[in-house]
């Protein structure tokens, strides 16, 4: 009980902060919501028919993209961030890097074994 | 239109642009003709979306080197960051063999979570700052920050683990108390308790960090809970759904940092994975949570070595091997994962090539789980040219074996076990297998007569038209190919 009213506290709190949702816009929470429905929406949509041969690159090529936290991990060495918080940013770089470069050149690597099959016909 | 001359909306335009680079790459990546572009178009997009990171970072002066000495270093240190994660994940990925990528699929996943996590903990000194829970941006913002550090974690040492087994270093479904569905379910209990406590109750610094430390400390243990219990055969699933992990804790770095890039190319990455995991499942006739809660493979004593009291077998070599197919007009060649390991794939290709010389039809049943992730043996198939034309899936073929000659299994078990449909009471009962019993005969090139990963006997071995070439993979080619010369 006293942990719901905690959370709806620091709700009503939030929602009251006129700065943060200045000129009558939506609040970033039901713009990103809208942007993730229909993000799922069309990731379904377009994966759905994938041939089995490219399971694979597909699984390791969309591996890629979820590096793209290294955006997130850019802001976190910013002046809005304290010493510490730069420090897990860093490492959230070379982790987010690693996984996008190998992820990328991995697949590529892959693809290539194909597309090498094609051209020789 | 003017109005949108300003580096946040520049900014903002070139992130749109990266998301639709990453939405059509994943198209193209889904044909075989422009895999490789898609994968291409994608690579750009996350070369857009840093490059603009970057300026508006430095545009914003989030990035001002002017200002104050920690910044000046710290973005350098961010640039040498960039730079040494770059090294090492092209150096991996340059030097990996195509028969691990398995492995290193799920290893550079690990890392997306990790980095997910490390965001979402860099938000706590931001709120110790301020005095205030983490909720100081909205109650929104403090479940996103817990829903980070948890799946993020989560998603690192459950794609470790899937590491450690895939790469073979580890084949135990319990390290200590850790694996057992019960500690499971007391370590989400605690994360729960920890994510609220860390995010709406914890507001001086000591506390969010204790709180917080805690909350990533149970993640991490609960990855490992969550992926020890699942067999090596449903390493597939397991991988598709670690993948989906990673984009869905990308998503809620998006809700953290307010950035619908980071929302977009993690919820593809999310739903991808999620579709792959629904394939993998229904290609083996098992429900997820079946999956998960998993364990079958390894409780019926999955990989044992013993020779589990088969009677009849009648063992062949590969003078024999060489004569049968010989006298063959098909063939076809069903791939499991005894094929990866003995890295045999060119081998397979040069026998094929040298059947097809004597006009014999060749072809290779894929199974859809046959291997270590989904679609493993079709990589490992065309690492060795092999046409892909020539690759049939389980519905496409299956009915064709009666007319088949000679089928040879090369180091697949469990994809091709009669038991599946022929014993309702047998653990895989009801999964579509390769009705490989059907041709007038099976060879089956195995190192042993022992169970695969699933510890079902095969029935297989037995039946009046199979026989048995115990040997390594590769092995066992080499011989038959060098005997087919010679006849």
């Amino acid at each position: 009980m006293t942990l719901c009213l905690a959370i709806a506290a620091q709700t009503a709190e939030i929602a009251q902060a006129p700065a943060a949702h200045a000129g009558g816009s939506m609040p970033f929470l039901l713009v990103g919501l809208w942007v993730l429905l229909l993000s799922v929406f069309v990731g379904f949509e377009v994966i759905q028919k994938v041939p089995p041969t490219l399971h694979t690159p597909l699984m390791s090529g969309s591996n890629a993209i979820s590096g793209i936290t290294i955006v997130g991990s850019l802001y976190c060495v910013g002046n809005d961030y304290p010493l510490s918080a730069g420090i897990l940013g860093i490492l959230a770089i070379v982790c987010a890097m690693i996984n996008v470069v190998g992820g990328f050149v991995v697949t590529d690597r892959m693809l290539g074994m194909f597309s090498a099959k094609g051209g020789k016909k | 239109m003017l109005a949108l001359i300003d580096a946040t909306n520049i900014v903002e335009l070139a992130y749109m642009a990266a998301s639709l680079l990453f939405i059509l790459g994943i198209l193209k990546l889904g044909k075989v003709k422009t895999s490789k572009q898609g994968n291409q178009w994608a690579a750009y997009g996350m070369a857009l979306a840093i490059g603009a990171t970057m300026l508006l970072l430095v545009t914003r002066g989030d990035w001002d080197p002017r200002d104050g000495e920690w910044t000046y270093q710290s973005h350098a240190l961010a640039v040498g960051a960039m730079a040494l994660g770059s090294a090492i994940g092209w150096w991996m990925a340059v030097k990996v063999p195509m028969t691990s990528m398995p492995e290193f699929v799920a290893f550079f996943n690990g890392l997306g979570g990790a980095a997910s996590m490390f965001v979402a903990l860099a938000e706590v000194p931001r709120a110790a700052e301020r005095s205030h829970t983490l909720a100081f941006e909205g109650a929104d913002f403090a479940i996103a920050v817990s829903l980070a550090v948890l799946i993020g974690a989560v998603t690192l040492t459950g794609s470790l683990v899937a590491y450690a087994k895939l790469a073979g270093k580890l084949n135990k479904s319990r390290i200590g108390p850790l694996g057992s569905q019960g500690v499971n379910a007391m370590l989400g209990l605690a994360c729960i308790g920890l994510a609220v406590w860390g995010g709406f109750f914890a507001e001086t610094a000591t506390h969010l960090w204790i709180s917080n430390g805690l909350l990533a400390f149970c993640s991490l243990l609960l990855g490992v809970g969550l992926t020890l219990p699942i067999g090596g055969a449903d390493m597939p699933v397991a991988i598709a759904l670690l993948n989906s992990y990673s984009g869905i804790a990308g998503m809620t770095t998006g809700f953290i940092l307010k950035n619908n890039l980071l929302i977009v190319a993690g919820s593809l990455v999310g739903a991808s994975g999620i579709i792959l995991t629904q394939i993998m499942c229904k290609a083996m006739n098992r429900s997820l949570s079946n999956v998960l809660l998993g364990g079958m493979g390894e409780q019926a004593g999955g990989g044992g070595s013993k020779d589990e009291g088969y009677t009849k077998v009648k063992s062949t070599s590969g003078e024999e091997l060489a004569a049968v197919l010989d006298a063959a007009t098909s063939v076809i060649f069903v791939p499991g994962y005894g094929l990866a390991v003995a890295q045999a794939q060119h081998k397979v290709r040069e026998l094929a090539g040298l059947l097809e010389k004597k006009g014999c039809q060749v072809r290779y049943a894929i199974h859809p789980v046959a291997g270590r992730m989904p679609g493993h043996m079709n990589i490992l198939l065309a690492e060795a040219d092999v046409p892909y034309e020539q690759l049939y899936e389980l519905d496409r073929i299956n009915d064709d074996f009666k007319n088949t000659d000679v089928v040879v299994v090369l180091g697949a078990n469990d994809v091709c076990n009669p038991a599946a449909t022929n014993d309702p009471k047998s653990p895989i009962a009801g999964m579509p297998v390769l009705t490989v019993w059907d041709a007038r005969t099976v060879v089956v090139v195995k190192r042993s007569l022992a169970s695969g990963y699933a510890g079902i006997r095969n029935e297989l071995f037995q039946m009046d038209n199979s026989l048995m070439f115990l040997a390594d993979a590769k092995k066992a080619l080499e011989d038959t190919i060098t005997e087919l010369k010679a006849l």
